[in-house]
């Protein structure tokens, strides 16, 4: 069978809750095989409904463990849940060990929750490149809530803002004074911040500066983020959670600022995908080509300055194109 | 060929199916596989069959790699390989190491594991029947 005649027949068969069609067609998508474009064109049209919820924030403040109390939760309440959970690729091997899926007890056994593993696969930002991608499917599979949970990501990983409708930045007590907390960067993506591990000491303190931080300026695009205190193990404060990030998705809507994070969306998509491809290109042209070679071979001698080899290199890559 | 592994690695679960609370073996594995660039899922212990499956299918993996030293190998295995088969997943192939006795190795290969491991393996030839295994599955 051609991928064409294939593809309306897989894009169904993800529609109609087939798991393995859903699985098969995630790797396709991380493994950027070309033959997936139709089926996925023919899934776009169908997708923009779930809530996409994005948790990022340190390693360790318990990413994986408050994905598994959502996920409880929105069970509860009859949701069906995707789920997410991106871990590093090694920079050394490719490999990697992805551990997200051990703390979500409801990962198996229940065909309203589809927990799915990624590997970062060198792309940096927190995410994988195909993560916004894989939300996506999971999204015309029908699964209402789609929780993307980050790799533990630093200060500069904040890509989760361009994929997620709601970014929850999950933090615990002592990470730092409160002047970490005016720093640029993770701190200005939360549309909700969660204090986790709440029964340690310190977490009311974690609270309040947050809640400082959060009022000394003018809400951003008129929402100002929600402060929760979580402890995921004991499932306290996750009710709240899940309340603040609901108003933060009712807000989107009564203030029409959705239209604007779904332009956003797109427009981060769409550049992400066309950075990807020149990137490839790039890197081949830098293998292949004789001439990048002998610039490269310059600079390494310092026998030439790398701003005007790259200056080379990008005026030839102009006029080749 | 080499561009083709890049850019899309084996991928493979490990679990510990049973009760028996021993994952070093399982950990061990696990990283020797991320070591030779293959994406590990570790779903850890306390695993029951149907978790495995689920397990594989969600994570559309290409080898189910099971650790098991409680004895109980000869119901657990088995039912994993004949659940893969009821689901329809019967090209993801499964193998298993622990303390398993020869003969009872030999009658869980009859019965669809592809490969059963000791105590001693080295993990350069668990790394190669992992890379055999999913390459012929792809």
């Amino acid at each position: 069978m051609s991928p064409k005649s294939r593809s309306p027949t897989t894009a169904r068969a993800v529609q109609n809750g087939d798991r393995r069609a859903l699985a098969r067609l995630i790797s396709q998508v991380e493994n950027r095989d070309p033959a997936v474009r139709p089926t996925l064109e023919a899934l776009y049209p169908h997708t923009g409904h779930a809530r996409i919820v994005g948790l990022t924030g340190p390693l360790g403040v318990g990413k994986s463990s408050l994905i598994n109390a959502l996920v409880n939760l929105l069970r509860h309440e009859g949701e069906r849940v995707g789920v997410v959970a991106v871990d590093p690729s090694s920079p050394f091997s490719g490999g990697s060990v992805l551990g997200d899926r051990i703390r979500i007890e409801r990962a198996s056994g229940d065909d309203g929750v589809f927990v799915r593993s990624m590997a970062s696969r060198g792309h940096a930002g927190g995410v994988a490149a195909a993560t916004c991608e894989v939300a996506r499917l999971l999204d015309a599979a029908g699964y209402g809530v789609i929780l993307v949970e980050t790799v533990g990501s630093g200060q500069v990983d904040l890509e989760i803002r361009g994929i997620a409708t709601t970014s929850v930045v999950v933090l615990v007590p002592h990470l730092g004074d409160e002047v970490q907390t005016l720093k640029a960067g993770l701190f200005e993506i939360a549309d909700v911040f969660c204090v986790n591990k709440s029964d340690l000491p310190g977490a009311e303190e974690a609270a309040k500066d947050l809640r400082e931080l959060v009022g000394l300026g003018p809400p951003r695009g008129g929402w100002r983020p929600a402060v929760v205190t979580t402890t995921a193990l004991g499932g306290t404060g996750v009710a709240d959670l899940w309340r603040a990030v609901d108003a933060h998705e009712g807000f989107l809507d009564e203030s029409g600022t959705r239209h604007e994070v779904e332009r956003r969306r797109a427009r981060e998509e769409i550049l992400g995908l066309v950075r990807e491809r020149l990137d490839g290109d790039l890197s081949a042209r830098i293998e292949r080509d004789p001439e990048v070679q002998a610039l490269i071979d310059r600079v390494a001698e310092h026998s030439m300055d790398p701003r005007a080899a790259a200056d080379h290199l990008y005026r030839s890559l102009r006029r080749s194109r | 060929m080499a561009r083709r592994a890049r850019s899309s690695p084996i991928r493979v679960l490990i679990a510990k199916p049973g009760l028996d609370g021993h994952d070093r073996g399982a950990k061990v594995v696990a990283r020797a596989l991320r070591d030779a660039g293959m994406e590990v899922i570790y779903a850890g212990l306390r695993q029951t069959p149907e978790d495995i499956v689920d397990a594989a299918i969600q994570e559309d993996v290409d080898l189910v790699g099971l650790s098991i030293l409680s004895g109980a190998h000869m119901a657990l295995l088995p039912k994993v390989v004949r659940l893969l088969k009821k689901r329809g997943a019967a090209d993801i192939p499964v193998i298993a190491g622990g303390i398993i006795p020869d003969e009872d190795a030999r009658r869980l290969k009859r019965s669809g594991l592809r490969a059963i491991y000791g105590p001693g393996t080295s993990l350069e030839a668990i790394v190669t029947t992992a890379r055999q295994l999913a390459r012929h599955r792809a």
